[in-house]
């Protein structure tokens, strides 16, 4: 095996280099507009700028900690319904294409009336991205619950464990690799909703820069605040997939 | 010897309501001596794993009776542990806590627990592979897990439902060689199923034959040799005569298995 395939972290950043400098050279060579694309230098120059000026790496972790506080929330309310919608199976039946479909609405064009209810708050940024990020939690929990082997519950059930045990022990186990692809997909969509409101209504983290910036017509500095956008996704995926590895070492 | 187990008339239909029902079990009578090692050899499809369901308290709307020790069973019973056809490790956890899962479900402390289970480990063979995870082990170290797992619990009774099945026909007479071990250790009852005539003699003190649907008890044949016995028991020629006589009375039942179920998949 070549050194190469056991370094994906320096295979990835290779690429990502080899992309950056192709761009600089377009930008050089006029072939993309400079107004448009800004040079990757000039991005990474913009950093130091957006930090004096709007406190880049503090916002950084408001929009950061926004999206963990929606993604708890949509744990403790979207594992328990999918768990709910699993046991009853009519309901369960019932409502995954009523889901399916909700998860596909923009529920961020919603901001308005949460702002009715929430006013110009962090409630409001919570909630938005709590909506997106429950639903694939829910109906990848409720998959999960009705995939586990049938012979693993009658594992559990030769030995006489309790309703909790054999949830606890055996159940929610089983279901873990199935559910964290729901929080994946969730925790993406809600971490997207939550910068766009805070875009919308200039309020709160990283979006709110990402909009100064934009009406500043400051290019590289939009670029900038939308790559911290883009850390805060590498953030939870990253530490999604620490959890799961604990959860489920195998 | 008392019998430990008695299945009066079990019978078993699944989809009893529907167009198409299956009559798995019909009339099953058996009497299990405590200590006893019985093997159950039938055709694929004649219902060997939903008796074992029934014994184990697994299926609940069947007909007939499982008494242990004179007492009817309903529902899973400390008394009995069983060891499934399909792949049951827990993924999850390594070999260790595979082992010490029925312990910990009934709340035994860490230390002890662990203590216990590496016991159970070791009579298996399995010493070394303690904080391996079931994707890091063979399928027969799977079963073997399994196989541990069962006998933590400490169960009177064990059924076996062809733990060794997808394995070869040397390491599976290794790990026959094995169960006896631990059966003469543990002084367990033992009830496995098998497709494999060979291991059945082996192993068994009684074959029962079942026949195919509906799954009946064809044939008890006891198997009068000498204890304790190993794998080398294969070459002796009383053993080749329980063999074929064995071999015969499967050969009809199988066949007849093999036609009806092409039959049920032309008509189809
Ligand atoms: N849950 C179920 N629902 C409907 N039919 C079932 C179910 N389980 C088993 N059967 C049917 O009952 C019959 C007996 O099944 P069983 O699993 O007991 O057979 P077996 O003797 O263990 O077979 P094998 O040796 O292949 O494991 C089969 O014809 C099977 O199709
Ligand atoms: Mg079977």
């Amino acid at each position: 095996m070549s050194k190469l395939h056991k370094m994906p972290i320096v295979v990835g950043l290779i690429g990502l280099l080899a992309c950056a400098l192709i761009l600089e050279y377009s930008v050089d060579a006029g072939w993309v507009m400079q107004l448009v694309v800004p040079r990757p230098s000039d991005t990474i120059l913009a950093f130091p700028e957006v930090q004096a000026d709007m406190d880049l790496f503090g916002n950084f972790f408001v929009t950061l900690a926004m999206t963990a506080a929606a993604t708890l929330l949509a744990l403790i309310i979207g594992v328990p319904f999918g768990y709910f919608l699993y046991r009853n199976t009519r309901y369960g039946v019932a409502y995954e294409g009523w889901l399916a479909a909700a998860f596909a609405a923009p529920t961020v064009l919603l901001y308005p009336l949460f702002l009715v209810i929430f006013g110009r708050s962090h409630a409001t940024l919570i909630a938005m991205g709590f909506i997106p990020g429950a639903i694939p939690i829910i109906i990848q929990t409720r998959q999960g619950l009705l995939g586990v082997s049938k012979t693993l519950l009658n594992v559990g059930r030769s030995f006489n464990v309790s309703e909790r045990d054999m949830f606890w022990k055996i159940q929610l186990p089983s279901a873990v690799p199935t559910i964290f692809t729901g929080i994946r997909i969730g925790v993406m969509y809600t971490l997207v909703n939550i910068v766009a409101i805070e875009y919308l209504i200039d309020f709160g983290g990283l979006g709110r820069i990402v909009s100064e910036m934009y009406f500043r017509f400051d290019t590289p500095g939009t670029y900038a605040s939308i790559i911290a956008v883009v850390f805060v996704s590498v953030f939870f995926y990253w530490g999604f997939g620490r959890v799961e590895k604990w959860l489920r070492p195998v | 010897m008392a019998d430990i187990l008695e299945i009066k008339k079990v019978s078993k239909t699944y989809n009893a309501d529907s167009d198409n029902p299956v009559v798995a079990l019909d009339g099953v009578d058996l009497n299990v001596a405590e200590g006893e090692f019985v093997s159950i050899i039938g055709p694929s499809g004649c219902g060997k794993s939903t008796l074992f369901n029934v014994i184990g308290g697994l299926i609940d709307d069947h007909h007939g009776e499982v008494l242990i020790e004179g007492r009817p069973v309903d529902g899973a019973h400390k008394d009995v542990g069983v060891v499934f056809q399909e792949e049951s490790t827990f993924p999850w956890r390594t070999t260790l806590d595979n082992v010490a899962f029925p312990l910990e479900i009934e709340g035994v402390g860490k230390e002890e627990r662990d203590a216990l289970a590496r016991k159970f480990i070791k009579l298996v063979g399995l010493d070394g592979f303690e904080n391996h995870f079931p994707a890091q082990l063979s399928g027969g170290m799977k079963q073997r897990t399994a196989v541990a797992r069962t006998l933590a619990y400490e169960p009177r009774i064990m059924l076996l439902d062809e733990p060794f099945g997808a394995l070869d026909e040397q390491t599976r007479m290794l790990l026959g060689d094995k169960m006896l071990e631990i059966w003469s250790a543990l002084n367990q009852t033992m009830l496995l199923i098998t497709h494999n005539i060979t291991e059945a003699v082996q192993l068994s003190d009684r074959v029962v034959v079942m026949s195919y649907r509906p799954g009946t008890i064809k044939e008890i044949i006891n198997i009068e040799l000498p204890r304790p016995r190993s794998s080398e028991v294969i070459s002796t020629p009383e053993f080749g005569t329980y063999v074929g006589k064995l071999w015969t009375l499967l050969r009809e039942e199988a066949s007849r298995g093999m036609e009806e179920a092409e039959a049920e998949i032309a008509a189809t």
